[in-house]
C-alpha cells in the first residue's frame, strides 16, 4: 500500500515533520513503512506546454515535428520521439539549458536534419512513473509556461506500507491520517467538494429495493450484508481535473476518467471500494447479488473471460453476471466517454465469499484485498454520498434524491471494555481514565457515558473491524503510549515449572561426543526425493519439487546425499553427524478423530510418527594428509570403534554383529543401505537403540576414487540421561600380566573365546585385550591363532605366581573343554 | 700494594678468555674433562686464583670475589653447553637440522553448526533468567499450528504461513509457536520455556529462503508478568547476546497470539547503526516478534486469563547465524559442505 504525504497533509492540518519524520512515526506507532520515495523533486526545470502544430519528420518515420507554445511567447521547434504526441494537446516540457531529474541536461541539436530545442517528456523520463511509452499527456487547463511540478502538486514523497492482516483501516489516507493526528488536535479533516452536494433519501428495504425504475436485490445474504446504490444521471464523462489526478498519482494509481477517478479517490481516502455502472447497459431493471451459476461467462474490466463456478458471487442483470462483487466489474457495463447515467455501487461483501470468488478467478485486486479484510460497514453511506458529490463536482449531472439501500440501517457500533486495573496488570502502566481517553480518542474510540472509572466503555469506529476485546484495546493504549516509553526493568520471577526436555540435553551430549571425534554437524533438511525414500515415504501434498517431495524416514540416508555433495565437490574425506528428526506412519493407521476432538484425540489420530534420531558418517582417511606418511583409509574397524564408544559413553546396550531381523523396530533405520554381513546392532531392549555398517554401494553415487562409506543411525532416546558413573579405587598394589595365544577353529567367534575367558577366570582378571589375530603361514588351514593379554590384580595384596598360574590353568581347561584350542604359547 | 686487587681481577679475566678457547677447541668428552680439570678442578686455574683472594686488602675483596664467581660461573655453563654439544655429535644428532617449520601432525576438525552455536548461545542466556528448555513434534495438526494461537484457518492471517500439508488436518508446523500451547495444556504456571526447532513454510529456495529452517520459541507466563517486565527479558537477551552497547527498538506489529504484539529491531550489529547493506541503511535489523500472550491463547489451553499474563518471542536462529557470520546465502546452512562446516570449528 503506497500513501502520498501531501495527501495525508492535506487530510491533518498542521501536521508537521519530514516525509522520513512521518514515516518513523508510523512505523514505531502502526505498521512498518519499506520505503520512502521522494516524487517530482526536481522538476523546477520542467514546464508545461502546448503542441500547436504535428507534422511527420521529413528523414524519420517515426519522429515529429512540433512546433510548441511553452509560455515564452515564441513557438518553438520540438522534434519528438513519442507515439502519441497530439496538436492542442498539453506536455510537460524541457527547455534548453534546463535539466531533467537526475542531473541530465537538455541542450539544442539537429536531428536528422531538424534542430530540435529541448524535449517533451515521458513520466519515466520525469521519474514519476514507469511509463516509458509515450509522453506524459495533461489533462486539465493549465496555461502554457506554468510550472509543472506546482500543476501536479509536486514535490511529494510516497510511502510504501508494509499492511499486517489486522489494520486493512491503514490502507487509505484517512486511516493513516489518524495514526499521525496530534493528540488534542482537530483529527482528520476530509477535503470539502465544491458543488450541489447530496443528501439522500433512503430508500430501504431487507433484500431488496427499487427506486426510480432500478431495483436492487440481495438474493443471498451470507454474501453481501448491505447494498447500496445511487443513480446520477447526464454526466460528462472526461478527464478530472489535476488536482485528482495529483492526489491519484501521489499513491500510485494512474487515473483513468473523471468517474472511475473518483470511485478510486474514495477508495484510497475512506477505504471503501465502489463501482460505477453504465446503467444504459445494464439488461432490464433489476441488479442481484447472487451466487454464480456454473459455466456462467464474464469478460471483466481488465479483458479477461472468466467461468464461473457457484463458489463466485456476481452482481447480475437480467442477461447475467455484470460484475464479480467485491473483485472487479465487467467490461460490458463499464463507464466510457459515452455514459451518461451511472449506478454507483457502495456495498458490503462477505470477506470469505469475497476470498472465494478472488481464488476462482485468479484475480487479486484492490478491493478484493479490503473486502476479504473487512470494510467498515458503518462508514457506506458516508463513502457513497462523498463518492456522489465528487462526481457531480467534476462529471456534473444530476443525482436522483433517492438512494437505494438493501440489507438494513447501519450495524451500531461495536463497543469494547477496558479496566484501567488491566492497564497495570498487563503492560504496567498507571494511566488514569482522562488519560487513557486522551490516548485513544484521535484515533477514533468514543468514551461512552455507560462505563465507571473502573470500566471504561468505548464506542469502536466502523473501520477498526480488529478492535473488540479489551486486549485489542489494550494493544492501543500501548501503541498510543509508544513501546519505546516502556520502562525496561527486571522483575524478580518464579522458577519455571516445566523440566528440561531430556532430549535437549540427549542431543548437546551427543554433539559433544560427534564434534570431539573429529566429526561436523550437518543440519540437513528432511526432504528426500523419491530414490532416498523407504517404502514407507511419507509423500508432501503439495511439495515445492520432486527432488523434496517426501519426508525422511531415516538420518543416514540424507547424510549419505550429503557425502555425494561433498564428493562432488572433490572431497573423499567426509565426516558428519547430524541431530534430527525421521518420520514415519502409524500402523495399523488410527481412526479418525471424533468430531471437534480435544487436543489429545487430534494427536491420537494423527497417522504419522516421528523420533528423534542421531546418525553420522564417514569416509576417507583416518586423518588429514601429512608429510611424514598417508594416513590410511577408515575401515570397519574404525566404525566398530566408534560404535563402542557411543555404546559406552551413552549406555545403549552391547554392540552385535547385525543379525538381519527385519522387524518394526529396525525397518525404520534406512533399510536397504547397509551390507548386512558389515554391519552391527546396538541396544538390548526391545527396540533396537540403532544399527551402523558399511554402506552398500548401490545406495550410493560415488566417483571411482570415493573410499567405502560407513554409517550409522541411532535412537536419540536410547542416549541415558542419568549420569551413572560411580567411582572405583585406584589399585593400591602392581598387576601381574600374562599372555596367551592359541589358536581354535576361525569359526569360532572372538566374543565367544572372551567369555568363556571371563567366565572361567577368577574375581582377580583384571583386564582382558585381544592383541594379535592371526590366520596364515604356520597355522592350520581352517584355524586361527589368536593372542590375548591377560592383567591379574587384586585389591588388597600383591598376587604370587602360584596364584596367577592357578588361574591361568582355570582358563586354560575351560578353553580346552569349550573349544578345540591348541596352546601356542604362554 | 694498591694495584693487587685489580691485576688479580686481570689474571682472572685472562684464566676465563683461555678456558673459553680451551672448552670451545675440545671435540671429545676426554679433552674436554681435561680442560675441566685444569681450568675448573679442585686445584685448577681458577679455584687457585680464588685463593689468592685472601691476600688482598679488605676493600679489594667483594669485587674481586664477584669476578672470580662470574668467570667460573661463565666456565661452568660453558662446560654443560660443550659436553651436551659434544654427546649429540658423538651420537651423530647434530648432522640432521629438524626443519621446525614442517606443519604438525593433525587430526580431523569437528564442531558443531553455525546454527547450533546460535542456538546453544540463546539458550544458555535465557537459562540465566529461569528458562528451561522445551521440545515438541514437526508435525501438527492444524489445531496446534493455528487455531489454538487464535489464528483462525480460513483467514487472511493463516496466509503468512503457507503451509506443508501430509494429511487432512495434519501438517508440518509452520512455527514453533505450537510448543506454547503444548507445554500449557501439561504445566501449570509458572512456565518459562525455550523451544529451539525446525519449522516448515512453502517457500522456494533462494538466498534467503529455505522450505524449513530453525526457530527458537519463548514463554513466560505467571501472575505479574507485564510488559514492563518483557522489555526488561528482551533487553537482557540482546545486551548479552549482541553486546552491551546494543540499543533495541520495540514496534508494533501484528501475531494473533499475542497482544499487544511488538517486532524486536536491534541496533545493526554490523554496521553498529551507521547503515549498510544489510540493515538495508536503516541502522535497525529485526530479530523476533513477540508480545504478551494473548488472553485467547490462555483460554484455549484452560488457564485463567483474568490472573495469568505472560510474553511470547519466536527468533530465527538461522538467519542470526547468516547475520552473524556474514554468510551470503541460506543455502550454505543446510548442504552439510564440510569445506563450510570446518569454518565454524
Amino acid at each position: 500500500m503506497d500513501v502520498s504525504v501531501n495527501w495525508l497533509r492535506a487530510l491533518v492540518p498542521g501536521l508537521e515533520g519530514s516525509a522520513q519524520e512521518l514515516a518513523d512515526r508510523i512505523s514505531l506507532g502502526a505498521i512498518p513503512v519499506d520505503r520512502v520515495i521522494p516524487v517530482g523533486d526536481d522538476l523546477a526545470g520542467i514546464v508545461i506546454a502546448r503542441v500547436t502544430e504535428a507534422r511527420p519528420h521529413p528523414n524519420a518515420d517515426r519522429l515529429t515535428l512540433c512546433r510548441v507554445d511553452a509560455g515564452t511567447g515564441e513557438p518553438i521547434d520540438v522534434v519528438c520521439g513519442a507515439p502519441n504526441v497530439e496538436e492542442g494537446a498539453l506536455y510537460p516540457y524541457v527547455a534548453p539549458g534546463q535539466e531533467l531529474p537526475g542531473g541530465f541536461r537538455i541542450e539544442s541539436r539537429k536531428i536528422r536534419g531538424e534542430m530540435s530545442h529541448g524535449m517533451l517528456c515521458s513520466e519515466k523520463e520525469l521519474e514519476l512513473g514507469r511509463d516509458a511509452g509515450g509522453i506524459m499527456k495533461l489533462e486539465g487547463n493549465f496555461e502554457p509556461g506554468a510550472s509543472f511540478a506546482s500543476a501536479m502538486s509536486l514535490p511529494d514523497a510516497r510511502l510504501e506500507l508494509d499492511l499486517t492482516p489486522n489494520r486493512i483501516d491503514l490502507a487509505c489516507h484517512a486511516g493513516v491520517a489518524r495514526e499521525l493526528a496530534p493528540e488534542g488536535g482537530t483529527g482528520v479533516v476530509l477535503t470539502e467538494f465544491p458543488g450541489p452536494g447530496w443528501e439522500p433519501v433512503w430508500i430501504d428495504g431487507r433484500t431488496g429495493a427499487e427506486s426510480n425504475g432500478v431495483s436492487i436485490r440481495i438474493a443471498d445474504a451470507d454474501r453481501c450484508f448491505r447494498y447500496l446504490g445511487a443513480i446520477i444521471r447526464g454526466v460528462r464523462v472526461g478527464p478530472s481535473p489535476a488536482w485528482l489526478q495529483a492526489r491519484l498519482r501521489g499513491a500510485g494509481a494512474r487515473p483513468i476518467n473523471n468517474v472511475v477517478d473518483a470511485t478510486n479517490y474514495i477508495l484510497l481516502e475512506s477505504n471503501q471500494p465502489l463501482h460505477a455502472f453504465d446503467l444504459e447497459k445494464l439488461a432490464g431493471s433489476e441488479i442481484q447479488v447472487r451466487a454464480a451459476r456454473a459455466g456462467e461467462e464474464l469478460r471483466t474490466l481488465d479483458g479477461e473471460k472468466h467461468v464461473l463456478t457457484p463458489a463466485c458471487t456476481v452482481i447480475a442483470d437480467e442477461d447475467g453476471a455484470v460484475a464479480l462483487a467485491g473483485v472487479m466489474g465487467g467490461q460490458e457495463s463499464e463507464v466510457s466517454p459515452e455514459t451518461v447515467d451511472l449506478l454507483i455501487e457502495c456495498a458490503a461483501f462477505d470477506p470469505t465469499h469475497t476470498r472465494h470468488t478472488a481464488a476462482e478467478t485468479g484475480l487479486a485486486t484492490d478491493a478484493s484485498y479490503r473486502f476479504e479484510r473487512g470494510i467498515d460497514e458503518v462508514g457506506l453511506e458516508a463513502a457513497l454520498t462523498r463518492c456522489v458529490q465528487l462526481i457531480l463536482a467534476i462529471a456534473g449531472g444530476e443525482a436522483d434524491t433517492e438512494g437505494i439501500r438493501v440489507g438494513g440501517l447501519p450495524p451500531s457500533l461495536a463497543v469494547a471494555e477496558l479496566r484501567p486495573e488491566r492497564v497495570r496488570q498487563v503492560l504496567g502502566l498507571d494511566l488514569s481514565s482522562a488519560r487513557i481517553e486522551e490516548l485513544l480518542s484521535p484515533l477514533g474510540f468514543g468514551l461512552r457515558s455507560d462505563g465507571t472509572r473502573e470500566l471504561l466503555r468505548f464506542d469502536v469506529p466502523g473501520w477498526r473491524g480488529d478492535v473488540r476485546t479489551e486486549s485489542d484495546l489494550l494493544e492501543e493504549v500501548a501503541r498510543r503510549h509508544g513501546y519505546d516509553a516502556f520502562p525496561s526493568e527486571p522483575r524478580s520471577f518464579r522458577p519455571s515449572s516445566v523440566p528440561d526436555a531430556p532430549d535437549h540435553e540427549r542431543g548437546d551430549r551427543v554433539r559433544r561426543f560427534f564434534a570431539g571425534e573429529g566429526f561436523l554437524e550437518a543440519r540437513s533438511l528432511p526432504f528426500v526425493t523419491e530414490r532416498r525414500s523407504a517404502v514407507d515415504r511419507i509423500p508432501l501434498l503439495r511439495p515445492l519439487s520432486r527432488a523434496e517431495g517426501f519426508l525422511r524416514t531415516d538420518l543416514a540416508s540424507v547424510l549419505l546425499s550429503r557425502v555425494e555433495h561433498n564428493w562432488l565437490r572433490g572431497r573423499r574425506s567426509v565426516r558428519l553427524f547430524e541431530v534430527g528428526t525421521a518420520f514415519g506412519s502409524r500402523s495399523p493407521r488410527p481412526e479418525a478423530p471424533p468430531a471437534d476432538p480435544s487436543p489429545d484425540e487430534r494427536d491420537a489420530a494423527n497417522p504419522f510418527a516421528e523420533e528423534r534420531r542421531f546418525a553420522f558418517v564417514i569416509t576417507g582417511d583416518r586423518s588429514p594428509d601429512h608429510w611424514g606418511g598417508s594416513a590410511s583409509e577408515v575401515d570397519l574397524w574404525d566404525l566398530k570403534g566408534i560404535v563402542e564408544q557411543l555404546a559406552e559413553t551413552f549406555d545403549l546396550g552391547p554392540v552385535a554383529p547385525f543379525a538381519g531381523r527385519v522387524d518394526e523396530c529396525q525397518r525404520p533405520f534406512g533399510w536397504g543401505m547397509w551390507l548386512h554381513d558389515e554391519a552391527f546392532e546396538v541396544g538390548d531392549g526391545e527396540c533396537l537403540a540403532g544399527i551402523a555398517g558399511r554402506v552398500d554401494s548401490r545406495a550410493l553415487d560415488a566417483p571411482p576414487w570415493a573410499s567405502p562409506v560407513f554409517a550409522g543411525e541411532f535412537r536419540l532416546g536410547a542416549v541415558q540421561v542419568a549420569d551413572r558413573r560411580r567411582f572405583e579405587p585406584l589399585p593400591q598394589y602392581p598387576a601381574v600380566a600374562r599372555d596367551l595365544a592359541f589358536t581354535l577353529a576361525s569359526t569360532v567367534p572372538a566374543s565367544e573365546v572372551e567369555s568363556a575367558i571371563r567366565l572361567a577366570a577368577p574375581p582377580l582378571l583384571s583386564n582382558l585385550q585381544l592383541f594379535d589375530v592371526y590366520e596364515g603361514e604356520g597355522v592350520e588351514e581352517g584355524r586361527r591363532s589368536l593372542a590375548w593379554r591377560l592383567v591379574f590384580r587384586a585389591p588388597d595384596r600383591t598376587l604370587t605366581d602360584g596364584e596367577v598360574d592357578e588361574a591361568m590353568t582355570a582358563i586354560l581347561r575351560r578353553l580346552e573343554a569349550d573349544f578345540d584350542v591348541r596352546i601356542r604359547a604362554s | 700494594m694498591a694495584n693487587e686487587g685489580p691485576a688479580l681481577r686481570e689474571r682472572l679475566e685472562e684464566i676465563r678468555r683461555r678456558g673459553v678457547a680451551a672448552f670451545e677447541s675440545a671435540e671429545s668428552q676426554e679433552a674436554l674433562e681435561a680442560a675441566r680439570i685444569e681450568f675448573l678442578g679442585r686445584g685448577g686455574l681458577v679455584s687457585r686464583a680464588m685463593s689468592d683472594l685472601k691476600a688482598l686488602p679488605a676493600e679489594e675483596k667483594p669485587a674481586t670475589g664477584q669476578a672470580g664467581n662470574r668467570v667460573k660461573k661463565a666456565l661452568e655453563a660453558l662446560l654443560e653447553v660443550r659436553s651436551a654439544a659434544i654427546a649429540a655429535a658423538e651420537s651423530g644428532e647434530t648432522d640432521e637440522v629438524t626443519d621446525l617449520t614442517l606443519p604438525g601432525r593433525r587430526t580431523w576438525q569437528g564442531g558443531v553448526h553455525p546454527v547450533t552455536r546460535v542456538i546453544d548461545e540463546v539458550c544458555e542466556i535465557f537459562r540465566e533468567i529461569g528458562f528451561t528448555i522445551a521440545t515438541g513434534p514437526e508435525i501438527e495438526s492444524d489445531w496446534h499450528n493455528f487455531t489454538s494461537l487464535n489464528i483462525p484457518l480460513d483467514h487472511p492471517a493463516a496466509d503468512m504461513h503457507d503451509t506443508f500439508y501430509l494429511d487432512q488436518g495434519v501438517l508440518l508446523r509452520t512455527h514453533t509457536s505450537p510448543v506454547q500451547a503444548r507445554i500449557m495444556l501439561e504445566h501449570d504456571p509458572p512456565v518459562r520455556v525455550l523451544a529451539p526447532g525446525l519449522v516448515f513454510r512453502r517457500d522456494p529456495w533462494d538466498a534467503s529462503h529455505a522450505p524449513a529452517f530453525e526457530q527458537i520459541e519463548g514463554l513466560a507466563v505467571d501472575e505479574g508478568i507485564d510488559f514492563v517486565e518483557f522489555r526488561a527479558a528482551i533487553d537482557f537477551f540482546v545486551h548479552r547476546f549482541f553486546g552491551t552497547g546494543t540499543r533495541t527498538r520495540f514496534r508494533p506489529s501484528y501475531f494473533p497470539f499475542t497482544e499487544p504484539s511488538a517486532e524486536v529491531d536491534v541496533t545493526c550489529f554490523l554496521c553498529e547503526g551507521s547503515g549498510c547493506s544489510t540493515c538495508k541503511g536503516t541502522g535497525w535489523v529485526e530479530i523476533m516478534g513477540s508480545g504478551m500472550v494473548n488472553p485467547a491463547v490462555f483460554e484455549a489451553v484452560g488457564y485463567d486469563s483474568e490472573r495469568f499474563t505472560g510474553y511470547a518471542f519466536g527468533m530465527g536462529p538461522a538467519r542470526i547465524a547468516l547475520l552473524r557470520y556474514r554468510i551470503p546465502d541460506i543455502r550454505l546452512l543446510y548442504e552439510g559442505d564440510a569445506a563450510f562446516l570446518e569454518q565454524f570449528c
